[in-house]
């Protein structure tokens, strides 16, 4: 019973369905890890143990009657999730890691949250974030860094770093995690864990804390393909509450268990395999391609022409949108105020005191490529080359059915290692930021170690509303691999 | 194109973000250096290009537009830092100082 922790999900269903445990044993067990791990890890901003622990006791009472009386529950039912701090939680602190929210408590639910609770899910806490989702490493977090369960020295990616350490720790069996530039795929590689970030539109932004409203999507953090196909199956769909979402009902994902990649045309783009990236990562991420071609895939080398373009057409739309997104923390309806003599002095020192220095930093360049005279230059030139990137995928899609390159351009840094210097930071995401311009889904999976110990992560890139096929590759591979059931040493204790 | 520290003020004004003198300088150091990297989008011809103004597949549509409830406002008030009834209260927005 001690081992609960080390569930999949599709296990703990199980599991829950015939009563093997209860969900209050199994909550209890991820309690029991965070209340003894968060504070080293620091993946944790809220632990609902109460609220949890109540829920869990509810899905308890239905799972018993259910068993009496052979009735269907809910997908989800009794099985404990956390959330990363930038989806609203009804009654729990959202912070999105800023000090602007420290108070903010919000009275609804991201749709993303209310389909999982109506699927029966119990909420453990809300996760560390880099603040309003900017950044690579989670050090960006108004309340402490998070730390890499693989080593506790080390970032744990980000910005969805929080969700990242809990899933590889044990702390939670899966977690919400959020992309805007990689901050699900690239703490996935980081911590050893199968990230998807889906399609912009395949899941509601509604709840989401808005950083860059043409780049947001809501995506999972987990063990296995499997894993996350089950999360993303009861998240996706139509919100009239987000008019950017796909009209009509979203196809359920359907894994099999085919063991051969045969048909499967998989292209390497030569763009992402240059000088400059960890060799042992290069090396890896080789290597886990030469395992797809030995299931059946076959592998051409492509180009995606524009790639060297994606980080400056990012830090230009990126921040744009979040100069304007973040325009709604004044001081006025929620959240920081420092009061003034007059409302604009007011504006001003709530935001100066309640932002972080890379908030400030991205709504200053934001500010500037909006600003009269350099419109023109910087954002319609972005919005153009962004077209190019979307281009490159579209052409490549023409040849191939998706594509394999490195998540990251390294595996897990050590804190501290690019704070001084933001460019440097940026160029983590080199690898992940291009989806998100064009839209597209991407799954990362743990392929292997460097000779440090620290996971190395393979990306899959596909066209839109592809999330089917990229993991039901992941699937296949994690069949014939076993990289994704290897669990950090240091949280075994 | 290194920016002047008057740059990063008038950039830090339309912000609305007051900075510290320390900020003001580390910023401006920080984003010339963000933004030379950038302005290597510059090299690009794009004449021929459309700028992307969506990112959806579809087209964009339009829903009913149907009353209906909100948010129950004593939820919307309950974040506010100050409050005056069921109004949001602010410092006022002319000088009224002698």
């Amino acid at each position: 019973m001690n081992e609960l922790h080390t569930l999949s999900v599709g296990r703990a269903q199980k599991g829950l369905r015939s009563g093997a445990f209860s969900s209050r044993e199994l909550t209890a067990a991820y309690l029991k890890r965070i209340e003894k791990l968060n504070p080293r890890l620091n993946a944790f901003l809220h632990v609902a143990a109460e609220g949890a622990l109540k829920a869990a006791a509810a899905a308890d009472k239905k799972l018993s009657k259910a068993r009496k009386t052979k009735t269907k529950l809910p997908a989800l039912t009794g099985l404990p999730i956390a959330v990363k701090d930038v989806l609203t939680v009804a009654n729990m602190p959202a912070t999105a890691g800023s000090k602007i929210l420290e108070k903010f408590v919000p009275s609804y639910n991201a749709t993303a949250v209310q389909r999982l609770l109506d699927a029966g899910v119990v909420i453990l806490g809300k996760t560390n974030t880099d603040e309003f989702a900017m950044g690579s490493s989670t050090e960006n977090s108004a309340y402490g860094v998070g730390r890499n369960p693989w080593d506790e020295e080390r970032v744990p990616g980000g910005s969805s770093g929080g969700s990242a350490a809990a899933v590889a720790a044990g702390l939670a069996p899966v977690a919400l995690g959020t992309d805007t530039g990689g901050s699900v795929r690239q703490p996935a590689a980081l911590c050893g864990l199968t990230g998807l970030k889906t399609t912009y539109g395949r899941v509601s932004r509604y709840g989401l804390i808005a950083f860059g409203s043409s780049l947001d999507t809501v995506g999972v953090l987990a063990h296995s393909a499997q894993d996350a196909a089950i999360i993303l199956n009861v998240m996706a769909g139509y919100d009239p509450l987000d008019a950017t979402t796909l009209e009509g009902k979203a196809p359920k994902i359907k894994l099999n268990g085919k063991t051969s990649l045969k048909e499967l045309q998989i292209g390497v783009p030569k763009e992402y395999f240059i000088e400059g990236v960890q060799p042992e990562v290069t090396a890896g991420v080789r290597e886990a391609i030469a395992q797809l071609e030995r299931l059946g895939a076959k592998i051409k080398e492509i180009s995606l022409p524009h790639t060297e373009y994606a980080l400056p057409v990012y830090y230009i739309i990126a921040p744009a949108e979040a100069s304007a997104n973040l325009a709604r923390f004044d001081g006025v309806r929620y959240g920081l105020r420092v009061e003034d003599r007059n409302l604009i002095d007011m504006f001003s020192l709530t935001r100066g005191q309640g932002f972080g220095p890379e908030v400030k930093r991205r709504i200053m360049i934001g500010t500037y490529a909006l600003s009269a005279g350099y419109y023109d230059a910087y954002y319609g030139q972005a919005q153009k080359v962004r077209t190019l990137i979307r281009k490159d995928f579209e052409d490549a899609f023409k040849q191939v059915d998706m594509v394999a390159a490195p998540a990251t351009p390294n595996t897990a840094f050590r804190i501290g290692a690019h704070t001084g210097n933001p460019l440097e930071m940026y160029l983590e995401d080199v690898f992940t930021l291009p989806a998100n311009l064009a839209g597209i889904p991407g799954v990362s999976l743990p392929v292997g170690f460097d000779s440090q110990g620290l996971p190395i992560g393979l990306q899959l890139l596909g066209p839109h509303f592809s999330e089917e096929l990229l993991l039901q590759v992941g699937h296949v591979y994690q069949q014939a691999a076993d990289w994704h059931t290897i669990t950090p040493m240091t949280t075994d204790a | 194109m290194p920016l002047s520290r008057e740059d990063v003020e008038h950039i830090a004004l339309l912000a609305r973000l007051h900075l510290t003198a320390e900020e003001k300088e580390r910023f401006r150091e920080q984003l010339s250096n963000i933004l030379d990297h950038i302005s290597k989008l510059q090299e690009l011809d794009t004449s021929q290009v459309q700028p992307m103004s969506s990112v959806v597949v579809e087209q964009s549509r339009l829903r009913e537009d149907v009353p209906g409830l909100a948010m129950p406002r004593e939820d919307l008030l309950s974040n506010a830092p100050d409050v005056a009834g069921d109004q949001f209260r602010v410092p006022p927005i002319l000088d009224t100082s002698p």
